[in-house]
C-alpha cells in the first residue's frame, strides 16, 4: 500500500473516530433503576465545605434535583419538606440539590420553604446533566444504602407518591 | 457673603461633586454582557433566551452593573455561579486555547493541501497529453460512415 493510501486510510479513520466519539458522549442516557448513582462532591449550598453522594452510604436518599427558577421545584419542596418531617433519620434524608442556579436564588427559596433537608449546590448542572442524564428539573432519584437507584422519576413527585412509592421502601415503612 | 453662608454654599457644592461617585456608575451596559455569555439551560446566548432561568440570570446582570462592576467582573461572578460554560467565548488558556488553535491550525493545513494541490495539477497541464496521438478512423470506418451519412437527407 502507497504512502498516500496508508493517509487516506488514517485520515477517514480520525474522521469517523471523531463522529463516533461525538455520537457516544451525546447520546449518554439518564440514570437507570438499578444502576449505581453517580458521585460527586459538590459544594454546600450554604456554608463552606463540600459532600458527595457517597457520604450518605448506608442511608437511603431521596435526591431531589431543583432549581429556584422552576414552578414545578416550587410546587413539590412543601410535600419533600413534610416527607423528611415524617421520615428523616440516620435511615434515610431527602438530598437537594440546586442545579443551574444563581446560589442567592436558592438560598432564598430553601429560606422561604423551610426546608431542613441538607442541599448541595451544581452550579453549572454538570452532576444533573451529565452525571444522571437529567432533562431538566425538577427530577428526584431514590437511592439506597448501597448506593443503586431504586426508583427514578423524571418530574416532580407529590405527597401520594412519597407516601406509596418511597415510603414502602424506606427501613420504617410506611409509618 | 457670611462665612456661613460660604460654608453651606461650600457643602451644598461637595454634595453635588461627591454624588456620581457615590453612586455606582455603570461600566458596561447589559445588552454586552448579554451577547457574550450563555444561558445555561437554554443553550443559547443570553440576549436570545426568554426562559425562566435566563430571566434570573438577567436580573442578576442587572445587579451587579447597578453595583458598578465591570464587563470582567460580571463575568467572573457569572463564572462562579453557572462554571465556565457561561462564557459563549472560552478563555484563551488551557483547553479551551484549542478552540482558537485548531480551526487556524485547519485553515493553514488546508491552505498547504491546496498549493500542493494546484502546483500538481498546473505541472500535470503543463506536460501535455501524454500516450500515443490518436489514430484516425480506419478505411472500413471511413466507408461505413460514409455510408451512413449517405442514407440521410442531410
Amino acid at each position: 500500500m502507497s504512502t498516500r493510501s496508508v493517509i487516506a486510510v488514517l485520515a477517514v479513520v480520525a474522521v469517523v473516530g471523531l463522529l463516533t466519539f461525538g455520537l457516544l458522549s451525546k447520546g449518554s442516557s439518564g440514570v437507570e433503576v438499578g444502576e449505581v448513582a453517580p458521585v460527586a462532591a459538590l459544594p454546600h449550598l450554604e456554608g463552606g465545605g463540600s459532600k458527595s453522594l457517597a457520604d450518605y452510604r448506608g442511608q437511603w436518599v431521596l435526591v431531589n434535583f431543583w432549581a429556584s427558577w422552576c414552578t414545578p421545584c416550587k410546587d413539590e419542596a412543601p410535600a419533600l419538606e413534610r416527607f423528611q418531617q415524617r421520615h428523616g433519620s440516620e435511615q434515610f434524608t431527602v438530598l437537594g440539590i440546586d442545579s443551574n442556579d444563581l446560589s442567592g436564588d436558592g438560598i432564598e427559596f430553601v429560606d422561604s420553604y423551610g426546608l431542613s433537608y441538607p442541599q448541595l449546590r451544581d452550579g453549572d448542572g454538570e452532576y444533573a446533566e451529565e452525571d444522571f442524564g437529567t432533562t431538566g428539573v425538577p427530577e428526584n432519584y431514590l437511592v439506597d444504602p448501597r448506593g443503586r437507584v431504586r426508583l427514578a422519576v423524571r418530574g416532580p413527585v407529590d405527597e401520594e407518591y412519597l407516601r406509596e412509592a418511597v415510603a414502602p421502601l424506606l427501613p420504617d415503612g410506611s409509618s | 457673603m457670611s462665612g456661613r453662608a460660604v460654608a453651606l454654599l461650600a457643602a451644598a457644592l461637595l454634595a453635588v461633586s461627591a454624588a456620581p461617585a457615590g453612586a455606582a456608575t455603570p461600566k458596561v451596559e447589559q445588552n454586552v454582557i448579554e451577547a457574550e455569555v450563555m444561558c445555561p439551560v437554554c443553550g443559547t446566548l443570553l440576549e436570545l433566551a426568554e426562559s425562566p432561568q435566563a430571566l434570573r440570570q438577567k436580573a442578576f446582570v442587572a445587579r451587579l452593573i447597578a453595583d458598578g462592576r465591570s464587563k470582567e467582573e460580571i463575568k467572573d461572578a457569572l463564572v462562579a455561579e453557572y462554571g465556565e460554560e457561561v462564557l459563549a467565548l472560552p478563555s484563551g488558556d488551557g483547553f479551551s486555547l484549542s478552540a482558537y488553535l485548531v480551526p487556524i491550525v485547519a485553515f493553514v493545513l488546508a491552505v498547504v493541501a491546496l498549493a500542493f494541490g494546484v502546483r500538481r495539477w498546473r505541472r500535470d497541464g503543463s506536460d501535455g497529453p501524454t500516450g500515443p496521438a490518436p489514430a484516425g478512423p480506419s478505411d472500413a470506418e471511413s466507408k461505413r460512415l460514409d455510408a451512413d451519412l449517405s442514407r440521410y437527407d442531410l
